[in-house]
């Protein structure tokens, strides 16, 4: 049993009457010979991490090059006051930025997909589990959900900045957080990959642009607005919205976007907000250079 | 097509900030530390390339120093490495060498372990926190960890493979993928051998006593 394409997780889904989480799981039993018990005590355990790394990340006071860090906290007690986008919305975006900066200052963190994007699915999960008091399990399926769909575009196009571009990562993160927060709210999967194609769209072609080549500016802030791409297009899709663009094509247009990139603008520092004056002048005193 | 797990794409667990330089230092140094079988007691890092300009921002150089003490890439004591350095006794190099390498990420680690018996490794991290070993005492070899692995430094001499394979067969030790490498005909040689189930120190005894062309077991 296997798919690899949007398009046939839809069909199994609806012929065998299963959420796209289900439908992952059993992909994960049958490709790679293991069992529900032991895949299920894996990512119970990536979810225990997610865990610890928003608890922890929000008291990160600078990170190891002391570019980042507190800045997850200044937004969560700003929002306690009221916001202009809504304290739950502010909740689940500091949770976000708190995973990266943890991440920055060397904090156990879990790749989703990869380092620089790890805080998108967590912060926007785990603060909906915690409002909506989901249990447990449900947040498991989820994180399979989220697999799912970062599964297929890691098979169709890319995961990695150095490839494709801040699409890949961030734009991947949120695409996979969005389904992962509609079928844990109860969505169907067409619900669930249409907020993912959409998350896709909403940063076609952004770029990865680090300053100093650091998982830092404009990381942090990148995945504050995943976080808010992911809330987002859950809601569209929730409320009965479709993608025009299906899935598997948004998909492919990010890998071709991602091809499409100069290699300036694809991690290497060189480019964009690295090549800015301020970050030149930043990276000076932050000191960074290991010779 | 390559076919991705889900624990690919959510996972791994693993110490920040970067998959590459973090990540895949510290897996680089815990693979020495597992070659070297006895602690190790002095050590010299050689950074290149892309880990030799922003190796200090992200951590690699912490991330190598608690691979050599022995942390896996998700153990939060990779932080404290330079102190836990010290308190064990360790001696640590680190060079930032400017010389070209084929990979942006590379390492040369030569280690010297409290028999006194020295190894160098050369490896590359080559993202998503996964590694290559490229050479193990000056001989080309191409290993990745993913695996139990089994490396043998013996004499090239015909026969000796074959007592290998024998001895893992009779465990039912099986044999994933096997590569052979050696600097000359009648010289030194290694054989690389990937197996599906782990390799227990009885039977990596065994090896190191079936024949007197085999100089060194290592497990990984």
């Amino acid at each position: 049993m296997d798919f690899t394409t949007g398009k046939e997780l839809l069909e199994l889904c609806r012929a065998e009457g299963i959420t796209i989480a289900e439908a992952m799981q059993r992909r994960e039993e049958s490709v790679f010979e293991t069992n529900r018990r032991e895949i299920r005590a894996q990512m119970e355990e990536n979810l225990s991490v997610m865990e610890e790394s928003i608890r922890l990340g929000m008291d990160t006071k600078r990170s190891q090059s002391g570019l980042s860090g507190g800045d997850a906290q200044r937004l969560l007690r700003y929002s306690r006051e009221g916001s202009a986008s809504g304290r739950g919305f502010c909740t689940a975006v500091a949770a976000s930025m708190a995973v990266v900066e943890w991440n920055a200052a060397m904090g156990r963190i879990v790749a989703a997909p990869t380092a620089g994007a790890s805080g998108i699915l967590p912060g926007t999960l785990l603060t909906l589990g915690q409002e909506r008091n989901l249990p447990r399990e449900a947040l498991v399926d989820a994180l399979f959900t989220a697999g799912a769909v970062g599964m297929l575009i890691a098979t169709h196009a890319t995961v990695a900045g150095a490839d494709g571009g801040c699409q890949a990562e961030t734009g991947t993160a949120a695409s996979m957080a969005a389904a992962a927060l509609v079928e844990a709210l109860g969505g169907t999967p067409r619900m669930a990959l249409d907020a993912g194609a959409m998350a896709l769209k909403n940063v076609m072609g952004l770029v990865c642009d680090p300053v100093g080549g650091l998982v830092e500016c404009p990381c942090v802030k990148r995945n504050a607005m995943g976080a808010a791409n992911a809330l987002l297009c859950a809601d569209l899709a929730l409320a009965g919205i479709q993608s025009v663009i299906p899935f598997d094509d948004a998909v492919s247009s990010m890998a071709a976007v991602g091809r499409a990139l100069p290699s300036e603008l694809r991690e290497t520092a060189r480019g964009g907000l690295a090549a800015t004056p301020a970050a030149q002048a930043c990276m000076a005193c932050a000191g960074y250079k290991g010779s | 097509m390559q076919r991705y797990s889900v624990f690919d794409i959510i996972g791994p667990r693993m110490v920040g900030p970067s998959s590459s330089h973090t990540a895949g230092a510290a897996r680089l140094a815990y693979t020495v530390h597992r070659l070297a079988g006895y602690d190790v007691r002095r050590v010299a890092f050689t950074l290149y390339g892309s880990f030799a300009e922003t190796g200090r921002g992200h951590g690699t150089d912490k991330a190598l120093i608690g691979g050599i003490l022995g942390f896996a890439p998700d153990d939060m004591r990779i932080r404290d490495a330079y102190e836990l350095a010290q308190e064990a006794g360790l001696s640590v190099e680190l060079i930032f060498s400017q010389e070209p390498m084929p990979h942006p990420n590379t390492v040369r680690i030569e280690a010297v372990n409290g028999r006194g018996e020295s190894i160098e490794v050369l490896g590359e991290s080559i993202g998503g926190g996964s590694i290559r070993i490229t050479a193990i005492n000056g001989l080309s070899v191409e290993l990745t960890g993913e695996y139990p692995t089994l490396i043998i430094q013996h004499h090239d001499y015909p026969g000796v493979i074959a007592r290998v394979t024998e001895i893992l067969a009779e465990r039912y030790i099986n044999i994933a993928f096997m590569r052979v490498f050696r600097h000359a005909k009648n010289a030194d040689a290694f054989m690389i051998i990937e197996t599906d189930h782990q390799v227990e120190e009885q039977v990596k005894e065994s090896i190191l006593a079936s024949c007197q062309e085999i100089s060194k077991v290592f497990a990984v």
